[in-house]
């Protein structure tokens, strides 16, 4: 109650949650705003012809058509669902991978620590959208692969926190007078380390999930994400790419085949990390309730 | 001593991956020459030269052999044998990383430093939501913006590497490479033309690359200075009476340089996920396109040589990072 509170507070954070909260009302809406055709997956976008040139906004399609005559206003909106879920699940997915394997590694100790930890250092040294790329196309082109190859490199970050974590907690008094009062050992890590060392992983998940989303988009922009007339943000975008220069002397003819989607993913992103932004401040406990002079 | 362990354990992962595709698939990473000429008989007398029947470990012994001695295989995306179109593509893509790196380190310096000062003051405000803005814009979208306007709308910065008639030039016989970096070569050669040309086309992709590296050291340089300023000896320094400018150039920032040098290892992976993205968007001719290309046509060769590739880089430039954290602080010693 407290952190939503000086979140509100701060004006940026504010701003954050508002955009947050409009793209919630949007992904919920989504049957509502753009009703889905009977008989198609309301994820395919639909389309009007096979046109290849964009066509601009229109009483029939608010946000025009992109090329290959997709509406973008159906693709903007269901697309917000695409990186919701996509967001969530790959976040959740990292950060329960990584909980587990830092979980384990600080737990036991030891031989198993030294494993696990060089094993999520192998993981590091691949760069995050090069060996996602790789993965995704090697498993076939795909939104649940790209999910998959995100999820592969994506997790080590939580494990090394988690595993620090622990590790410091372990140490501290109460633990020490709870295994006074005789808890057993698992009875120690489950209620009493545990619970205690899974909050800054928390907050590192709640601000992972839009630079997540980014990353898919680019798998998708790249061409091995999302499949072709998928609504997601990041494919709306690929399309753009052979007419966003308008040709000499046509400025920004075709300006809202990257306005509309880009500008989802622009604000989407944006109010994430506004908001984690200001969660770190107001939870890392260095910061709090000081001030500097200078 | 790790090193070598983690380069086995970097080998086995990707030798893994290579699992999901099929046999045939993979016989192409152990072919030094096009294989496209092969007959089928051919293929199936490689298949089994290679080991490409028998059991996994078997297979990794011989592909790992392969890779020790510098045979990653044919790209059917560069119609190049891999370890050839990296050599050639490296410094195409290590220019771009070049340019970008040092003023996104400078710049974000400057502006952590500044933000930290000026703690919860507008000015602070205001480059945190700048480099937020720049972490929250998708590098594609970015780089698509930036073209039509500076191409689409003036021409004035196309995209691709160099204009034709500079192009013609960099390939002629009297043009000397020395370096691989274009505009290095071309000042090397006194052709001011090609050189001016050369940045022309650099313009956009080092804007586009650095934006949101420079957000993330000015970030990590605002904390740090945010931290070291709080330190008994700053509140020393003030009380010996001398000026706020010294406390913070003398005092303050040289301490809080440090995790900003941690993150410049961390920054070599954004380059390399960048670097991807942006030479897609301007059609630029190095590594990252190349490995765009080779995963929509699944190369297979050619995304395995580049993941391992990109994966060695890395870990050379935490290499280094560590070697210089020691030397720039005096606490840390390697025995």
């Amino acid at each position: 109650m407290q952190v939503l509170k000086a979140l509100v507070k701060n004006p940026l954070s504010l701003a954050g949650l508002i955009v947050l909260l409009f793209f919630i009302a949007i992904a919920i809406a989504a049957p509502w705003l753009a009703p889905p055709r009977p008989g198609f997956s309301s994820y395919e976008i639909p389309r009007d012809g096979f046109g290849i040139t964009p066509k601009p906004p229109s009483k029939e399609h608010p946000f025009g058509t992109t090329q290959g005559q997709y509406d973008i206003y159906y693709g903007v909106i269901w697309g917000t669902r695409t990186a919701f879920i996509a967001g969530l699940i790959v976040t959740g997915s990292c950060a329960l991978l990584g909980i587990i394997v830092g979980g384990v590694a600080a737990y036991c100790g030891g031989l198993v620590d030294e494993v696990l930890m060089r094993i999520v250092d192998i993981f590091l040294a691949f760069p995050f959208l090069v060996a996602a790329l790789a993965v995704a196309s090697l498993l076939g082109r795909g939104l649940v692969q790209s999910m998959l190859a995100m999820t592969t490199f994506g997790w080590m970050s939580y494990a090394r926190l988690i595993r620090s974590e622990i590790l410091s907690i372990k140490e501290r008094t109460f633990i020490e007078a709870t295994k006074a009062i005789g808890a057993s050992g698992s009875r120690i890590f489950w209620k009493h380390i545990l619970p205690n060392s899974i909050y800054p992983v928390l907050v590192v998940a709640s601000m992972d999930i839009g630079s997540m989303v980014i990353w898919l988009s680019s798998l998708s922009f790249l061409g091995v994400g999302a499949p072709p007339g998928y609504a997601d943000w990041g494919q709306l975008i690929s399309y753009c790419r052979n007419w966003i220069a308008g040709g000499q002397g046509m400025l920004f003819r075709y300006w809202y085949t990257l306005v509309f989607p880009g500008g989802a993913l622009f604000l989407f992103v944006l109010s994430f990390n506004l908001i984690g932004d200001a969660l770190r401040d107001i939870l890392d406990p260095r910061l709090r309730g000081r001030k500097i002079s200078g | 001593m790790l090193l070598p362990i983690i380069l086995l354990g970097i080998t086995f992962l990707i030798f893994a991956f290579m699992q999901a595709v099929n046999p045939y698939q993979r016989l192409f990473c152990f072919l030094p020459t096009n294989p496209s000429r092969l007959t089928k008989q051919q293929v199936e007398l490689l298949m089994d030269k290679y080991h490409l029947r028998d059991p996994l470990m078997v297979q990794y012994i011989s592909w790992l052999n392969q890779v020790l001695h510098g045979n990653l295989g044919w790209s059917q995306a560069s119609h190049e044998s891999v370890g050839k179109t990296i050599v050639k593509r490296f410094p195409v893509s290590a220019e771009i990383a070049l340019y970008s790196f040092l003023p996104m380190i400078a710049i974000g310096i400057y502006l952590g430093i500044i933000s930290s000062v000026n703690h919860n003051r507008a000015i602070d405000h205001f480059t945190r939501l700048a480099a937020i803005t720049g972490w929250a814009f998708p590098t594609f979208v970015l780089g698509l913006t930036l073209l039509a306007i500076f191409y689409g709308a003036s021409g004035l910065l196309p995209p691709g590497r160099l204009s034709t008639w500079a192009s013609l030039i960099v390939h002629s016989e009297q043009f000397k490479t020395y370096t691989g970096l274009v505009t290095i070569d071309a000042l090397l050669n006194g052709e001011w033309r090609v050189f001016l040309d050369g940045l022309r086309h650099l313009i956009l992709p080092v804007l586009c690359l650095s934006v949101i590296e420079w957000a993330l050291t000015l970030r990590v340089m605002r904390s740090s200075m945010l931290e070291v300023l709080r330190q008994d000896y700053i509140t020393t320094a003030r009380a010996k009476g001398l000026t706020e400018r010294t406390v913070i150039m003398k005092h303050a920032v040289r301490n809080a340089l440090l995790p900003t040098v941690t993150i410049a290892g961390q920054d070599l992976v954004f380059l390399f996920n960048g670097n991807v993205v942006v030479e897609v968007i301007f059609n630029y001719p190095g590594l990252g396109q190349w490995a765009a290309d080779a995963a929509l046509q699944l190369d297979v060769p050619a995304i395995i040589g580049f993941t391992i590739f990109a994966a060695v880089c890395v870990l050379i430039g935490n290499l280094v990072v560590d070697l210089l954290y020691a030397i720039l602080d005096p606490r840390v010693k390697y025995d």
